[in-house]
């Protein structure tokens, strides 16, 4: 017999269907006792949690206390409900991708890349884009139709657009990494607003990607697509490729 | 320990190829001087403060260069100063910043006089160093040495007083070195910022004033705890010296201080560079400082196997270019990192020989071994496993220093449970794994004795290369971590110049003469 799973009324799965058991690990400005303990309990009680166990504690100093505790929620999801914006294009492989825009663009299209403003992290950026590319798959610097200039770290908002204009691009790369204090959405927002401003918005396919991006989170922002940890240049470049021959 | 079968005249060669490389510099360390120098030489007379932000040291030595005079020494120029107008070293100072003092428009004074003053300001900053070296030692003798393999954590808070707590949190788990991350792009200032950080991003600036609060802060721990704490940052970028020399004031122990990784990695011109980490090794080496090399970086950007061989190259051009400046082994903490690809069948032998090979090279040196990082992913518990390996691989080699790896290395600057859940993870293995390894030889035909023996073999013949076209062809060629750089390009190229007949750096001539350097 099968689990009875109501999609519109999901809940955490410990070991039984809908026992909603979670796992916690926070630390508290609270002593490393019976009293710290308690006061752990009553945290997650306010956030509405049940059969709370506090499974450890230990004491971090400094009047610190590290604890782990399982506790059961009974609040649920409607999973049918959920839309999320994703990038759907089919995925293609280079060979692929270099034989569908022969067939269906016939020109080359122009990519310009970088890790902008304050970020200096090139690694994904260059896994995207470099020749050798990254886990078994070649980086954008390989495909036939494609022209790519990788501009690399700290480059700031100004000197991207006007190198993208200077070569004619048609498509524009955008790597943020580092997100502190929300670093990556102001970085992000700077170069569309410039882009804006300089009427150069529309001029451009802009794609933005980075460890905490998503296709939501880039649309938000007035990107068209958005990429996150564990995305490939075969997703960036079908994406590419998609947009154009259909706009073509 | 576990003994790798190597022939030892391949380490002699790979030496000797990394000596001559060094060698073929020296005419560059002898005949230069640089901005930052300058202004070090100007802070170890005691000035200090800022004017609407920007550090009077380097108003001084901007005036000295507007003035074209920079090339005979900033010691010069502040000394004449002082005799001419009977004023302090900062009253002089401040005069110049202030755009009252042209130091050109006043009489020349005898050079005896000069020499006297010279020497008597040097003095006064050189005993105090002297006391902190001294200091330091007296409480690792009353506490004991630092435990082996060290546990090294680091703050990042931003905020310098969060560091503080943090610190002596972990140091009462067992953490023997606390780094203070800098801020991020401090390495691209060509100054040193002023006063204590409470908002910075992604670390504190390295200040003096942030060097002083964290040093009370693990003292008082230190005491509590019957341990002496070391205190880390970074003596990287375009201000070395003044960074080592904030650190020997305030007393550092431990200062990140690589010859070659601002070239690399913060495009830092390679004169530039080569110049200022001269001086600054050479403050650490006198102030008794532990300095350590950054090649665990070069494979955050490069594959981790098959570079594996620049690390050691550069392991080996880095010894000797501390030793130009005096630095001891028992002073050079060597880097590396356990960065290989997780997923690759059998890379913990390929780890477990990297760092094998490291302590041979280097068996009188605290390496400072680098955990797992970019193969870090959201995945908390196995990066938590990961680590772990890590820890074991270090215990089982011998490694001087373990930089402990976060479990959340790739999600944010670690939390205080993270930390502490560091600690445990690393005093959990260095414990149960304690004496593990002698139980074990290494066969000579063993993949791991193996795959150490040809690291060292491309190592060698990599630095034979470079001996032959130069240290600076290299480098525009790529050959280190993948990374092009050339001689007149870079950051800081404009700071450097060359020194006069009657030039002169009393604290280098002081301490060449006090570290028996040549
Ligand atoms: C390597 C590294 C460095 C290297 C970077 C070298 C280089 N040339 O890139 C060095 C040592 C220089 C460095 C410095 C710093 N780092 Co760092 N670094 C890392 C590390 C260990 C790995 C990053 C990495 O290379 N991942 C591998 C690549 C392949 O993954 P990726 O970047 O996610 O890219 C993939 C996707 O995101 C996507 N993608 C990325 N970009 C793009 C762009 C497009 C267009 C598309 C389509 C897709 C895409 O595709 C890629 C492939 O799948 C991470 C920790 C971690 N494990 O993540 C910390 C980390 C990113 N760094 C961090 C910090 C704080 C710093 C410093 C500020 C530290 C300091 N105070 O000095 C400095 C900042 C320098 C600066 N100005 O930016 C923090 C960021 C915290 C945060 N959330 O904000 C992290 C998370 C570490 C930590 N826990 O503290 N770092």
């Amino acid at each position: 017999m099968s689990l009875n799973i109501d999609p519109t009324k999901i809940k955490p799965y410990g070991d039984t269907l809908d026992d909603g058991r979670m796992q916690f690990s926070f630390a508290l400005p609270a002593p490393a006792n019976e009293q710290g303990k308690e006061a752990a309990k009553q945290l997650l009680q306010q956030m509405g949690l049940t059969e709370i166990e506090i499974s450890y504690y230990s004491d971090l100093g400094e009047g610190f206390t590290h604890f782990v505790a399982y506790a059961n929620t009974n609040i649920s999801v409607d999973l049918t409900k959920i839309k999320v914006k994703v990038v759907d294009t089919p995925i293609m492989e280079m060979e692929e991708n270099d034989k569908y825009l022969d067939e269906n663009y016939g020109k080359k299209i122009t990519i310009v890349g970088a890790c902008i403003e304050s970020d200096a992290h090139t690694v994904g950026i260059d896994a995207i884009m470099n020749m050798k590319g990254y886990n078994h798959r070649f980086g954008l610097e390989r495909y036939r139709n494609f022209i790519t200039y990788n501009l690399g770290a700290q480059v700031s908002s100004e000197e991207l657009l006007k190198k993208a204009v200077e070569v004619n691009a048609d498509v524009i790369l955008v790597s943020q990494v580092v997100t502190q204090k929300n670093i990556h959405i102001k970085n992000l927002t700077k170069l569309i607003n410039l882009a804006e401003s300089e009427g150069l918005r529309d001029k451009f396919l802009f794609i933005c990607g980075g460890p905490r991006i998503s296709h939501e989170l880039a649309i938000e922002l007035g990107y068209d697509a958005g990429f996150g940890s564990g995305s490939y240049s075969t997703d960036v470049a079908s994406f590419i490729s998609f947009h154009f021959a259909e706009k073509k | 320990m576990i003994k790798l079968t190597i022939d030892q005249s391949k380490i002699d060669e790979a030496r000797n190829y990394a000596k001559n490389i060094v060698d073929s510099l020296k005419w560059l360390l002898n005949d230069y001087s640089s901005d930052t120098i300058e202004r070090t030489i100007v802070r170890l007379f005691g000035i200090d403060g800022a004017i609407d932000e920007t550090p009077i040291p380097n108003l001084v030595v901007e005036h000295l260069k507007e003035k074209n005079v920079i090339d005979r020494g900033a010691a010069y120029w502040i000394a004449n100063s002082m005799l001419a107008t009977n004023l302090s070293a900062q009253e002089v100072a401040e005069e110049i910043s202030n755009g009252k003092l042209d130091v050109t428009s006043l009489d020349a004074q005898p050079d005896k006089k000069i020499i006297k003053l010279i020497d008597e300001l040097t003095e006064k900053m050189l005993n105090h160093i002297k006391a902190q070296k001294k200091f330091r030692e007296n409480k690792f003798e009353e506490f004991g040495p630092r435990k082996k393999p060290s546990i090294y954590v680091i703050v990042a808070t931003g905020n310098i007083y969060d560091d503080v707590v943090q610190a002596k949190s972990a140091a009462r788990e067992g953490a023997d070195i606390i780094a203070v991350i800098r801020s991020t792009a401090q390495s691209l200032l060509d100054y040193v910022p002023y006063g204590a950080t409470t908002v910075g991003f992604g670390g504190t600036f390295a200040t003096q004033e942030n060097f002083k609060i964290m040093r009370q802060g693990l003292d008082e721990v230190g005491d509590e705890l019957h341990r002496y704490i070391s205190l880390t940052n970074y003596a990287s970028g375009l201000c070395m010296p003044e960074i080592a020399v904030m650190g020997a004031i305030e007393r550092l122990d431990v200062m990140l201080n690589d010859a070659m990784y601002g070239i690399l990695f913060r495009d830092i011109n390679m004169k530039r560079t080569l110049l200022d980490q001269y001086f600054s090794r050479m403050i650490n080496a006198y102030a008794g400082i532990e300095i350590q090399t950054g090649e665990d970086n070069y494979l955050t950007t490069s594959d981790a196997i098959e570079k594996a061989y620049t690390v050691t190259a550069s392991q080996l051009i880095n010894e000797q270019f501390a030793y130009v400046s005096g630095i001891k082994k028992e002073k050079l903490g060597i880097g590396h990192a356990f960065e290989i690809n997780p997923d690759i069948t059998d890379s913990f032998s390929y780890e477990f020989a990297h760092a094998l090979l490291t302590s041979r090279l280097f068996p009188d040196s605290p390496s400072k071994y680098m955990p797992p990082t970019k193969h870090a992913t959201g995945n908390i518990f196995k990066v938590y496993i990961m680590n772990a390996m890590f820890n074991l691989v270090s215990q089982m080699t011998n490694q001087g220093v373990q930089l402990l790896g976060m479990m959340t290395e790739a999600i944010h600057t670690p939390h205080l449970v993270d930390r502490a859940l560091a600690i445990e993870n690393a005093n959990y293995v260095f414990n149960t794994a304690k004496n593990f390894a002698q139980n074990f030889d290494l066969l000579p035909d063993s993949f791991i004795n193996k795959r150490a023996e040809t690291v060292l073999d491309e190592a060698r013949l990599f630095l034979k290369k470079v001996s032959e076209q130069g240290l600076f062809e290299s480098m525009s060629k790529g050959d280190f971590a993948d990374i092009k750089r050339t001689e007149f390009g870079g950051k800081g190229v404009q700071g450097i110049f060359k020194k006069s007949e009657n030039y002169f750096n009393p604290f280098m001539d002081r301490m060449k003469a006090e570290l028996n350097l040549k």
